[in-house]
């Protein structure tokens, strides 16, 4: 029966880590990015689109990790919406490809102002260990322009979400 | 290994470990052969610059031959007539090596989408492209009322970037067929002619879900073309590796088909209980998906001091907690309405692209490279095999419960008897050609590979369960409704980077 069970896992201690906090230097330099850019600023909560623009889907693995109840990213304000239409941020895994080039440049294009661009892993950097192939444009900046990098082969859950308090921090 | 077929290929020249070198006679006679002989199942077709490679096994002699042709002209007979699950092969043959399959089911593009600077990348002088990308062309389907419904390549969720294109008679789907592609990294070429340490991290990002399975294929297929054997150790910890990579995969999928079909709470329990494996995976072997811990000699590192005892920890955490969920989800009527009969896999599909793994098992198929071949360490530690006949969603997600139950023993008596000593040994330089296959949790991983005279990679090709998964997704939609594709898609669970390599 699911119930009882439900019941006990309510009076339980919760799943969810305790939060990390994101660092200073991060902050600050994101911060000075949108300032320089004029940005609209959003408030304390970002609605985020992942987009695989040619990864191992290791990435991807971490990010659904991100979603589950360990991290618990609503209690940031930060959530993960289907649409490029509704999102703040575009989070980009993998290398690009050459072959995902248009799709990613028209998912950005169909996002509101300010378009964050959030490139995470080491592939998505600058190509990583697929970088000199015919088949790779390089890093993700090397298609659209890139706000934050967080480096990692795949970064922990618990790195992608310090890097997105970043974001948060610095638009609050 | 007895039809006119096998007689084909033995009757060939042998070149060791299972592989046979066809003239191009014995090779265009091949069709007509395989036609007369259903039970032996294609695994992979392949190039290398020279030649041709066709990968067979039958449910009576799991061990894969290999039946070789060299290509003259740039030509070669077609296997796609007899075995459909070839046309995907041959279409990636045409669009990397531009050699064309005659007499194929399929001619058309499909890595190759018109964004790279040159056609046939790994032929000698590959073309420059010129032009507009061409525009896919997508087989037709007739009828009143018949419309088109085109998906991706960018997929809801955390969906890999995969076109699905629908022909659909108002909800109910006619077909499907899926364009892959989006993820083409290259890998063949960029693998070449490396030595097989420097190919490893390449392999081992294959497909980041079966990162594992692939790197112990690579490894396993390197030795034996070396002729080396890795420590008794190293060998013990590959179980516990690939058994842990099959644990959170399977633990992920249930909850994720869980969550699709509406019901949270088993999803957010099972996420946690991943995440456990997960942390207690990077305290042991310092990594949370396991990538690049196997490498051909052995291991890249040895298990933390304090390892197996976060390890066991961490499985009696989800063994004591699988049992009741597993209830809930039995009792659970809502989404057993879900479940059951829907993207139901009919059973001749599942035998003829010879579909193993979780998908196979669930239509009946009793395969399991682990038992079948015995590796070590399955030798001494073989696997329960459960499998199921219904074969739709329902029984996929069932076998994934089960294998998870019978997992954790295993790994338990792996750690128990790990043997003391090193876990690697240096690669000698010198040439060998040798095939492995592994279980993944997707199904077996096979790989092939040559080496030079000074020991660099000649040729490579992994071939990720997904191959045959895909057509056999296709097939499994037919008559389902559009809402039901991301839970039929994820009870397959086919990866779009193992294939797209
Ligand atoms: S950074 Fe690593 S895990 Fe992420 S896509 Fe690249 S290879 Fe895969």
């Amino acid at each position: 029966m699911l119930w009882p069970r439900l019941a006990r896992s309510l009076l339980r201690r919760p799943l969810t880590d305790a939060p990390v906090p994101p660092l200073p230097e991060t902050v600050a330099g994101l911060t000075e990015r949108l300032q320089a850019s004029a940005r609209a600023r959003l408030g304390r909560s970002l609605a985020i689109r992942a987009i695989d623009a040619g990864s191992c889907n290791g990435c991807e693995l971490e990010l659904a990790g991100l979603q589950g109840v360990v991290y618990d990213l609503e209690r940031f304000g930060l959530r993960f919406v289907e649409s490029p239409r509704h999102a703040d941020v575009l989070l980009a895994t993998g290398p690009a490809v050459r072959n995902m080039g248009e799709a990613l440049l028209r998912a950005h294009a169909c996002m509101p102002e300010p378009g964050w661009v959030v490139a995470v892993g080491d592939c998505a950097l600058d190509g990583g260990l697929f970088r000199d192939s015919y088949a790779v444009a390089g890093g993700i900046g090397a298609v659209l322009p890139v706000d934050l990098v967080i480096p990692g082969c795949p970064p922990s859950p618990s790195l992608i979400l310090e890097g997105l308090l970043a974001l948060v921090e610095a638009e609050s | 290994m007895t039809g006119p077929a096998s007689r084909l290929i033995l009757s060939a020249a042998p070149r060791g470990d299972g592989a046979f070198t066809l003239d191009a006679g014995a090779w265009a006679a091949l069709p007509a052969a395989l036609r007369q002989e259903p039970e032996l199942a294609l695994m992979a077709l392949w190039a290398d610059g020279a030649r041709v490679h066709a990968a067979f096994r039958s449910l009576a002699a799991p061990a894969p031959v290999i039946a070789s042709c060299a290509v003259e002209g740039g030509r070669f007979a077609a296997l796609s007539p007899a075995r459909p699950g070839a046309a995907w092969f041959e279409r990636a043959i045409a669009d990397l090596w531009g050699w064309q399959a005659e007499g194929g089911s399929d001619a058309r593009p499909w890595l190759d989408h018109g964004r790279w600077a040159m056609r046939a990348p790994l032929s000698p002088a590959p073309p420059p492209r010129i032009g507009e990308p061409p525009q896919p062309v997508f087989l037709p389907a007739e009828g009143e009322g018949v419309h088109q419904f085109p998906l991706g390549p960018v997929m809801g969720s955390l969906g890999e970037p995969a076109h699905h294109r629908f022909h659909v008679l108002g909800e109910t789907i006619v077909r499907l067929e899926v364009l892959l592609g989006y993820t083409h990294k290259g890998l063949q070429g960029l693998w070449r002619g490396q030595p097989p340490l420097r190919a490893a991290p390449l392999v081992a990002r294959i497909s980041g879900d079966s990162t594992v399975a692939h790197s112990w294929a690579f490894a396993g297929a390197v030795e034996r073309a070396l002729g080396i054997e890795p420590p008794p150790r190293a060998i013990a910890l590959r179980g516990v590796l690939a058994e842990l990579e099959r644990l959170t995969n399977h633990l992920r999928d249930i909850g994720a088909l869980s969550g699709e079909a509406g019901f949270a709470w088993p999803q957010a329990r099972l996420g946690a209980l991943c995440e456990v494996l997960l942390r207690a995976s990077e305290a042991a072997f310092g990594h949370r998906l396991l990538m690049d811990r196997i490498i051909p000699g052995g291991l890249a590192a040895d298990i933390a001091l304090d390892g197996r005892e976060g390890l066991r920890a961490a499985l009696r955490l989800v063994a004591a907690e699988l049992p009741a969920l597993r209830d809930v989800m039995e009792e659970h009527a809502s989404l057993q309405d879900r479940l059951s009969g829907c993207g139901v896999l009919r059973p001749e599909w599942a035998a003829l692209l010879g579909a193993g793994g979780i998908v196979g098992r669930a239509a009946g198929r009793d395969v399991d490279a682990r038992r079948d071949l015995a590796y070590a360490p399955y030798d001494q530690h073989p696997p329960a095999v459960p499998r199921a006949s219904a074969s739709d969603v329902e029984a996929r997600l069932a076998l994934r419960l089960e294998e998870i139950l019978a997992g954790i023993p295993l790994i338990e008596a792996l750690l128990e008897a790990l043997p003391p000593g090193e876990v690697s040994t240096p690669l000698p330089a010198r040439a060998g050609e040798a095939s492995f296959t592994v279980e993944g949790f997707r199904g077996d991983v096979f790989c092939w590979v040559a080496l030079d005279e000074a020991g660099l990679l000649a040729g490579c090709f992994p071939r990720d369960p997904s191959w045959l998964l895909w057509p056999l997704l296709e097939a499994s939609m037919e008559n389902n409704i559009l809402a039901d594709l991301p839970l039929i898609a994820r009870s397959f669970n086919a990866s779009v980077s193992g294939v797209d390599l």
